[in-house]
């Protein structure tokens, strides 16, 4: 294939993937969005106001980074994971892999359009957000790259369970048991500064922290954990889970016999 | 002529032990209509399989048009078009979409692909259908919308896997005409079906697969030459009571008004004909009772079946 026609394939995938989010839009873009909403009414308006400031900021503004980290998290890695096990389920994915689509071009297709509707959602609560709290903006490139480098870690992880996946509960499983806890202690509702010692050397396990703090550190100027660690982490991780999928792919793993 | 598809000691044990293919050899030439038959569990999805990459190869050889698929297989790919056994597109997208974005797997622009998605939807009748979600068309529809997805990227050589499948007989005559024009315009084409009547009606060559090897690989005209005998039945005006006893044949009464001959291929009728005219008997219309093609494969694999269990 030429470059031109790779980009073809490329953009192919990608309006596809997009498209099938679109469609069903009340299932993948309006539930993040109530979710958020209540978040705010729960969280911000009548357990917040008891909880006073929190880092210098009312801990309505302090929680906003963190729960469109949480929607970007949750829908990158989802749309990923139930198009292409949702691909292998119903066998489409036999269009992809009899055509001469290089491997990397079908994985950078998935992971774009999990970080299209990663991106979605996130505007859509950044949206929901700002009828809340009053948003700041400390530093737009940190905030757009740790939003962007965040969905493309999340899609590549949906990747992988969707590759490993052989049932529809496989695929909510990580999600469930381990996506959502590691979200909730990853520094969305609190600072880990208020943690005893022990609880805080323990939280620097969860990589969802560091995201949560270089996005917070976007829009407010703070963050627990140093800018270059997070990003250390964050890309370091990215370029661990992309080698790891396209060796899944190049092996066939669960869609070649 | 070019080989289209050249295929070498192919071999497939899958991870459970069961060895599906034990060193299949055939070749297809360019222009060719091939018919690939076999039983349930012969072999002839997972040679497809492998030829379209699907399906993991133990040992062996493909080349796709000279294109060794271990050396160079997306160069062959582009050459590959496939109809698969079961329907593998996404039931909820539109269905000019799912030909617009085969298409552009393989690198053709949106503009061509819209174009020629409109020639094949019209060409197979779904043109009405095109905004439709796939899941909503019929059983026939969603064949022939994998066929037309197929050809999206023109390839040379096309290989069915039993495309008329559940399809009813006025739809399944038209796919006939419309594989034998594509395959009139060049495009090789490959057949597994489970309709005999169908290979025989359209493929000049044929290879027939049994545990994993091929038992016969020759044209549809030496094979059928092999018949030994054939079966007639012959519907009558009026009630026949008793057989006469004529030689060289055998006559079953199916019922007063039916009469089934069998005699050694090539034998005249005349003296079953002469017979009923004698009596008075009118011959309404006559037919052959088996598919002629049908009676061989089941000669040949109860053959190889026989062979297996001695060795």
């Amino acid at each position: 294939m030429t470059g031109a026609e790779k980009y073809t394939a490329f953009r192919t995938i990608v309006i596809r993937e997009f498209l099938r989010f679109i469609r069903i839009w009340v299932q993948t873009v309006l539930p993040p969005a109530i979710t958020t909403a209540l978040y705010f009414i729960i969280f911000g308006n009548l357990i917040g106001a008891q909880i006073g400031d929190m880092e210098g900021f009312r801990y309505m503004d302090y929680i906003v980074p963190g729960l469109i980290m949480m929607a970007v998290i949750t829908n990158s890695y989802a749309n990923v994971v139930s198009s292409f096990y949702g691909s292998k389920f119903q066998h489409n994915i036999e269009e992809l892999l009899v055509s001469p689509v290089p491997n990397y071009i079908i994985l950078l297709g998935y992971v774009s359009g999990g970080v299209a509707r990663g991106t979605v959602v996130g505007i859509i609560v950044t949206i929901v957000s700002s009828f809340f709290s009053d948003l700041q903006l400390y530093n737009i490139w940190v905030l757009l790259s740790v939003f962007i480098l965040t969905a493309v870690l999340f899609s590549l992880a949906g990747f992988i369970n969707g590759a490993y996946a052989q049932s529809f509960d496989d695929i909510s499983i990580i999600p469930t048991f381990v996506l959502t806890p590691l979200t909730y202690l990853g520094g969305i509702f609190y600072s880990i500064n208020m943690l005893p010692a022990f609880w805080q050397t323990a939280s620097l396990a969860n990589p969802i922290l560091y995201m949560v703090n270089a996005f917070r550190y976007g829009f407010l100027g703070v963050s627990d954990i140093s800018l270059v660690v997070s990003y250390a982490i964050i890309i370091g991780f990215i370029v661990i889970l992309y080698f790891y999928s396209l060796n899944l792919l190049n092996k066939g793993h669960g869609i070649r016999t | 002529m070019t080989t289209a598809l050249h295929i070498e000691g192919l071999s497939k044990t899958y991870n459970n032990g069961f060895e599906a293919l034990k060193g299949v050899s055939f070749e297809v030439r360019e222009g060719d209509f091939y018919a690939l038959l076999g039983s349930n569990g012969a072999g002839k999805s997972t040679t497809i399989g492998i030829i379209s990459s699907l399906i993991n190869k133990t040992a062996g050889k493909v080349s796709i048009f000279g294109i060794d698929i271990d050396v160079d297989f997306p160069e062959a790919r582009t050459h590959l078009g496939l109809v698969p056994q079961e329907f593998n597109f996404n039931v909820f997208e539109p269905v000019e979409e799912i030909l617009i974005n085969q298409a552009g797997f393989y690198g053709i622009p949106r503009k061509v692909a819209t174009q020629r998605a409109e020639h094949y939807l019209r060409k197979l009748g779904l043109w009405e259908k095109r905004r439709n979600m796939a899941r909503n068309l019929s059983g026939g529809m969603k064949r022939r919308l994998m066929i037309a997805r197929s050809l999206m990227h023109e390839p040379r050589l096309l290989i069915l896997d039993e495309p008329t499948a559940g399809v009813d007989i006025e739809i399944r005559h038209s796919m006939w005409q419309f594989l034998r024009e594509i395959n009139a315009a060049g495009t090789t084409i490959i057949l597994t079906t489970h309709y005999l009547e169908e290979a025989e009606s359209l493929c000049r060559n044929i290879g027939i697969i049994d545990h994993g090897i091929i038992i016969e690989d020759t044209s549809m005209r030496q094979l059928l030459g092999r018949l030994q005998r054939e079966t007639f039945v012959l519907d009558l005006g009026d009630t026949l009571t008793s057989l006469p006893d004529l030689q060289g044949c055998d006559l079953y009464l199916l019922d007063d008004h039916t009469l089934e001959v069998i005699l050694p291929r090539g034998e005249a009728l005349n003296d079953v004909f002469g017979y009923l005219t004698e009596h008075g008997i009118e011959v309404l219309s006559m037919r052959n009772k088996a598919n002629r093609l049908e009676q061989l494969f089941m000669e040949l694999v109860e053959n190889s079946d026989a062979r297996q269990e001695a060795t």
